[in-house]
């Protein structure tokens, strides 16, 4: 029990939320280098303050306390409640969009076992048999957070950003969950620690190099390389469309909605919004990252020889990998930040149409390919050339009607 | 009536589905914040960046040396060569000011000066720093070549009432200038 | 030509109608107009709303015709030969032969048939031509000169100048900052010599100091030696100077008359009433000058009067009611100051309470007074006299201002009578309580220190501090007459209303609100009416005079209320030069 409590405190508190201001920071100076600019590079532990001689600044790198600075700014801000807001609701909101994003956290896989004073701990909090679904039903409650911020702000920008972040995120469950199936297929596991021991092993979904044998091999893993690279962009885009990230950033896209659903709120209240906010991308990049990308995996069957590190009496192979997992996390950051400059935002209509009519049919096409190539070995070759013929005809079938299904643009004469 | 009706380019396979654009415009991104990063960035050089960007880092490196002639920093009163106060108060900086930021006491010359024969001078001559937004129509005003907006930007105060400027620290701002029409010396 | 009215002449033509009303047809840029004949021809073209720039010319003083400013283009129908029939178009009216040169507006009359135009390139370039020489010898020193944003030379410059200058001579130098009379500055160089000071002394103030001297381009204006231009209406001669030649030392540098907002009131220094405006920047009064009104002041006023405005900004002013605490005052708030009121007096009967009143009220504030006495019963309501000697212009024996209105308000024949009688009931002792409004007794009424201390309750109402309000036992600030509105009735039986420029200063009040809340005192009701129209509009209802009248309708130019048969001497003397033909105005 008291070693759950303490898994629970380090995990979410020392890891999975410490990396939300590093993940503000890496956005401010990452947006910064990409613009030609310098970005927050001056706050240091103010030292000189306390009778030092010079102001400590971490790494030598300026700005890395920015976080600490923009939090205590929070803090201090006023917390100005409108007149015209429902109390319960407004207060309630933040909360529910800061808790489901971490509570999510329990079910990532951070490493593998930690061995301290000869007890051996999983750096997983609850290591169940249901991660992704588990994930996939928190995570969706993120929405009532916003759709309440919208409502009880009563105020009419809140209000549209939170109709649109309602049906933008339902609209994108679908696709995450349809393209996470075939991958669950291919491992035929839903716990998320098996799911990445599986791919230390025998290869990365997306790198599958090394660790053939014959339940594994080569060819079956190569071939369904296809479709796991398809669930992955269809994963990836619907994650940046559930974070409501740039270029799907409606429910708060500024030139339109002033703030979207937290326009009314300011000071703890605002910046547990934005906490909720980068917690869900953290969040969302380790998902990606433990489903697809190996998770705490350094790869090419390294990770048996990291896990059986010990130093003295000490198994800290988990803590190697925890920091192989969080470098991969970070990366999966800047890649967000990445796409936020350089795709820029789509069309409400557009996003719509993205969810519904390519991803829907795309993700649900992909299972079945994917349950072919599962199937394949155990089944005769006429029936794989019938189901792939079936499966073209239906794909094509989608495709022709999603075509005519498009509305023509009527031509205006002047 | 010239209507030019434009065609949407028709898109190819690779280019519909957006994958290679993307793949593009990551490269584009990511390789221009290399530049960056390197101080490469189109003008550094001209900016005088201090090697991230084309920012200038303010406190260590300043301005000064690359402010242009035309500059306009805080507004200020000159002497002339003659030494002479060049303001006669006539109020026109004062009613052009868009922002209200000057005010004018006038008095008149004591008949003991040396320059009584120009009768008028300011007795105050506040300008309120922060009301001033630098837009120079003080300068283009002044019938007296007396107002000109100097090259100094850094205006700080820790209240209110150091932010405004009485009539010594513009003079001290504005110190001499030369070469100014000295209409008042033909007046009897 | 018919220039004889004649009903024989049947009226067929619209030509013909003039001429019916013993009028002359005239054309004025193109436009036919008919004016009384002896009309001159710039009055006659501003009757229409046509303007003529001009700087000698003035509608209350003959013509001199010296700026030549106002020149103008004129025609007249061709000579018939004789038997021959003049031609007329459908209208009635002859064609018009124009006269290859331009006269003056100001000193020729206009005559039947006439043509005048005020645009041709004739007259344009003759306008040019006269401006050039004007700016020949001017200093061009806008930016210290105070005239700056009022100067007709400014305008007319802009409007009709050349813009640059050819001359490359040496101007010609003459005397500057000259002192010439105790309130006015004199700069030659500046000066156009349109004459219209000299004339103003000669013909109005009746004291001729003013001369030129020297001739051509050093023709000079100045005083005459020996004599300063210290005539009590000097400063008229301020306003009239089209340029900055003639300076006021009291409002010389103060402010850009740019900066000013005008307020149009009137004048509380004499019964006569004289028609102001008063120009503020800020809450601060810079200077007041008089506002045309031909029924009181004509265009003038009396420097004692237009100087006399700074005792409102002067430091003597009470900002904050003031109670007797002991041997002297302390702040009070209103409230505090309106609760010491009430039970003093009630502890004092009806008959011992008196009330001293002032001419210098408007009619809403007298009409409050009486309220107030009928409320406490009491039949001592006295003014303060304030007589001096006549002058044989605009200052009326009468000092106070609403002598006339106080009479109908109070309804009494002479409001000052009971003055003397509470003067010595007070020293009797017969008279424990004194409320004094606006009024300085010690200084003013006749009373001494030693009276007033005898007083059980003195509650006095003033602006400055004062000696009557040292023995006060509550002193309540009131307001000037610059930040008040109200009506008064000058000696003449006009009704004029008073305009507010300027905001009280601290916590003093407006007069009439402290008289509503004095009447409100012992009764504790709400603070009603709320604005001044209202007690205006109760005043309407219960004085017969001002029935069917409202404060918002007293227009500009004030309303004849009733004939006291008073007369002003200089609208006399105006009158007289009017019907002589010398002046147009």
């Amino acid at each position: 029990m008291l070693i759950i409590i303490l898994k629970i405190v380090v995990l979410t508190f020392c890891v999975v939320l410490p990396l939300v201001p590093v993940a503000v920071f890496f956005e401010r100076r990452f947006c910064a280098v990409i613009q030609d600019r310098v970005g927050p590079n001056r706050v240091g532990i103010p030292l000189t303050l306390f009778g030092f001689k010079k102001d400590c600044s971490i790494f030598g790198i300026g700005g890395l306390i920015q976080p600490v600075a923009d939090g205590i700014k929070l803090f201090l801000k006023e917390d100005f409640t409108p007149q015209h807001v429902r109390k319960v609701f407004y207060w309630l909101a933040p909360a529910l969009t800061l808790a489901p994003a971490l509570i999510t956290a329990c079910v990532i896989p951070f490493g593998t076992d930690v061995t301290l004073f000869g007890h051996t701990e999983k750096l997983v909090i609850a290591d169940i048999d249901i991660g992704p679904l588990f994930i996939f039903s928190i995570a969706s409650l993120t929405v009532y957070g916003i759709a309440i911020a919208g409502w009880a702000s009563n105020s009419k920008f809140p209000f549209l950003g939170g109709v649109r972040s309602t049906a933008q995120m339902i609209s994108y469950e679908i696709a995450l969950g349809l393209s996470l199936i075939p991958v669950l297929l291919y491992f035929g596991e839903l716990n998320l620690s098996a799911i990445v021991q599986q791919q230390a092993d025998h290869g990365w979904l997306l790198l599958p190099l090394w660790g053939h044998d014959a339940a594994h091999p080569l060819t079956e893993k190569l071939l369904f390389w296809f479709p796991a690279a398809v669930s992955f962009l269809i994963f990836t885009v619907s994650i940046f469309a559930e974070t409501n990230r740039m270029p799907f950033d409606f429910p708060e896209c500024e030139t339109e909605l002033v703030g979207g659903y937290h326009t009314e709120y300011s000071s703890m209240k605002f910046a547990m919004f934005f906490m909720g906010e980068y917690a869900a991308m953290v969040i969302g990049s380790a998902l990606i990252v433990t489903v697809f990308l190996g998770g705490w995996s350094l790869g090419f069957g390294t990770d048996a020889w990291i896990a059986k590190l010990n130093i003295a009496g000490f198994g800290v192979g988990g803590l190697l990998h925890l920091g192989i997992f969080l470098a991969k996390v970070l990366a999966f950051i800047l890649f967000f930040i990445l796409v936020r400059w350089t795709i820029p935002r789509f069309r409400y209509d557009q996003l719509m149409k993205l969810g519904w009519v390519i991803f829907f049919e795309a993700a649900l096409v992909n299972v079945f390919l994917a349950a072919l190539i599962v199937a394949a070995p155990h089944l005769q070759g006429a029936i794989i050339a019938v189901g792939a013929l079936l499966l073209i005809a239906v794909t094509a079938a989608i495709i022709w009607v999603a075509r005519v299904s498009e509305i023509k643009p009527q031509i205006l004469r002047a | 009536m010239a209507v030019i009706k434009l065609q949407r380019p028709k898109l190819g396979p690779g280019e519909a589905i957006y994958l290679t654009a993307l793949a593009k415009g990551f490269f584009l991104t990511l390789s221009h914040a290399v530049k960056s990063l390197l101080g490469k960035s189109m003008g550094a050089k001209d900016l005088a960046s201090s090697g991230l960007g084309v920012t200038m880092q303010y406190p260590e490196q300043t301005w000064d040396d690359h402010l242009p002639e035309y500059y306009r920093g805080a507004p200020a009163l000159v002497t002339d060569e003659q030494g002479r106060e060049r303001c006669v108060s006539c109020q026109l900086c004062e009613f052009i000011c868009p922002p209200k930021a000057i005010r004018i006491i006038p008095a008149e010359i004591p008949s003991d000066d040396p320059w009584a024969k120009v009768e008028k001078r300011p007795a105050a001559f506040d300008i309120d720093m922060l009301r001033c937004i630098y837009c120079g129509m003080c300068e283009e005003v002044c019938p007296e070549q007396a107002i000109f907006l100097r090259k100094d930007y850094v205006i700080t105060g820790l209240n209110r009432k150091e932010m405004v400027h009485h009539k010594d620290k513009l003079y001290q701002i504005g110190g001499v200038r030369t070469g100014l029409v000295n209409k008042w010396n033909e007046l009897k | 030509m018919s220039d004889t009215p004649s009903a024989t002449i049947p009226i067929t033509l619209p030509k013909d109608l003039a001429a019916a009303m013993g009028r002359v047809n005239v054309q004025i840029n193109g436009q036919w107009h008919h004016f009384p004949k002896a009309t001159r021809m710039i009055e006659a073209c501003r009757q229409v709303q046509v303007a003529v720039p001009h700087y000698c010319y003035h509608p209350k003083l003959t013509p001199s015709g010296n700026c030549r400013m106002c020149l103008v283009q004129i025609g007249m129908p061709p000579r018939p030969a004789p038997g021959q029939q003049p031609q007329r178009d459908a209208l009635g009216y002859e064609p018009i032969t124009w006269s290859p040169r331009a006269v003056i507006a100001c000193a020729n009359t206009v005559s039947e048939n006439m043509g005048i135009c005020t645009t041709s390139e004739l007259v344009e370039s003759c306008q040019a031509g006269v401006m050039e020489f004007l700016l020949i010898n001017h200093p061009l020193d806008c930016p210290i000169c105070d005239q700056a944003g009022e100067c007709r030379l400014q305008e007319n410059a802009l409007g009709h100048g050349r813009g640059v200058s050819r001359f490359v001579d040496r101007k010609v130098k003459k005397p500057k900052n000259v002192t010439i009379g105790p309130r006015v500055r004199l700069d030659d160089e500046r000066c156009i010599l349109c004459s219209r000071c000299i004339r103003f002394m000669d013909e109005v103030a009746g004291e001729p100091v003013l001369g030129f001297t020297q001739r051509g381009t050093h023709t000079t204006l100045s005083v005459h030696p020996g004599r300063l231009l210290d005539s009590n209406y000097s400063l008229n001669t301020v306003d009239l100077c089209p340029v900055g030649a003639l300076t006021a030392s009291d409002f010389r540098f103060h402010m850009r008359v740019w900066f000013l907002k005008e307020t149009p009131t009137i004048d509380v220094n004499c019964g006569t009433g004289t028609n102001i405006t008063v120009w503020t920047r800020e809450n601060t009064i810079h200077r007041i000058t008089p506002r045309r009104n031909n029924d009181v002041n004509s265009d003038w006023m009396p420097d004692s009067h237009r100087l006399n405005f700074h005792y409102i900004d002067s430091s003597s002013r009470l900002t904050d009611p003031l109670a007797k605490a002991g041997n002297h005052h302390r702040q009070a708030t209103w409230a505090e100051a309106l609760q010491i009121i009430a039970p003093q007096l009630k502890a004092i009967a009806a008959p011992a309470i008196a009330i001293i009143a002032s001419g210098r009220m408007t009619n809403e504030e007298l009409f409050l007074t009486r309220l107030l006495a009928q409320q406490l019963g009491t039949p001592h309501l006295a003014l303060v006299p304030r007589f001096a000697a006549p002058d044989a212009l605009l200052i009326a024996a009468d000092r106070n201002p609403n002598t006339t209105g106080a009479k109908l308000v109070l309804q009494s024949a002479d409001p000052y009578a009971g003055l003397d009688a509470i003067r010595s009931a007070v020293r009797a002792g017969t008279i424990k309580a004194l409320l004094v409004f606006g009024e300085d007794l010690i200084s003013d009424a006749g009373f001494a220190t030693a009276d007033l201390t005898k007083l059980e309750f003195l509650l006095q109402t003033h602006l400055l501090a004062n000696p009557t309000a040292d023995a006060a036992h509550l002193v309540l600030p009131a307001a000037a007459f610059t930040e008040k509105r109200g009506s008064m009735v000058n000696l003449t039986g006009r009704l004029q209303r008073l305009n507010r420029a300027t905001a009280l200063p601290g916590q003093a009040r407006d007069d009439w609100e402290i008289l509503r809340d004095l009447t409100h005192v012992f009764t504790g009701a709400a603070a009603a009416p709320a604005q001044i129209d209202e007690v205006f509009a109760q005043l309407a209802a219960t004085i017969p005079a001002f029935a069917g009248l409202s404060l918002a309708t007293i227009s500009p130019a004030g309303i004849p209320l009733l004939d006291t048969g008073h007369s002003i001497p200089l609208l006399d003397t105006e009158r007289a030069r009017t019907a002589a033909g010398r002046i147009n105005g």
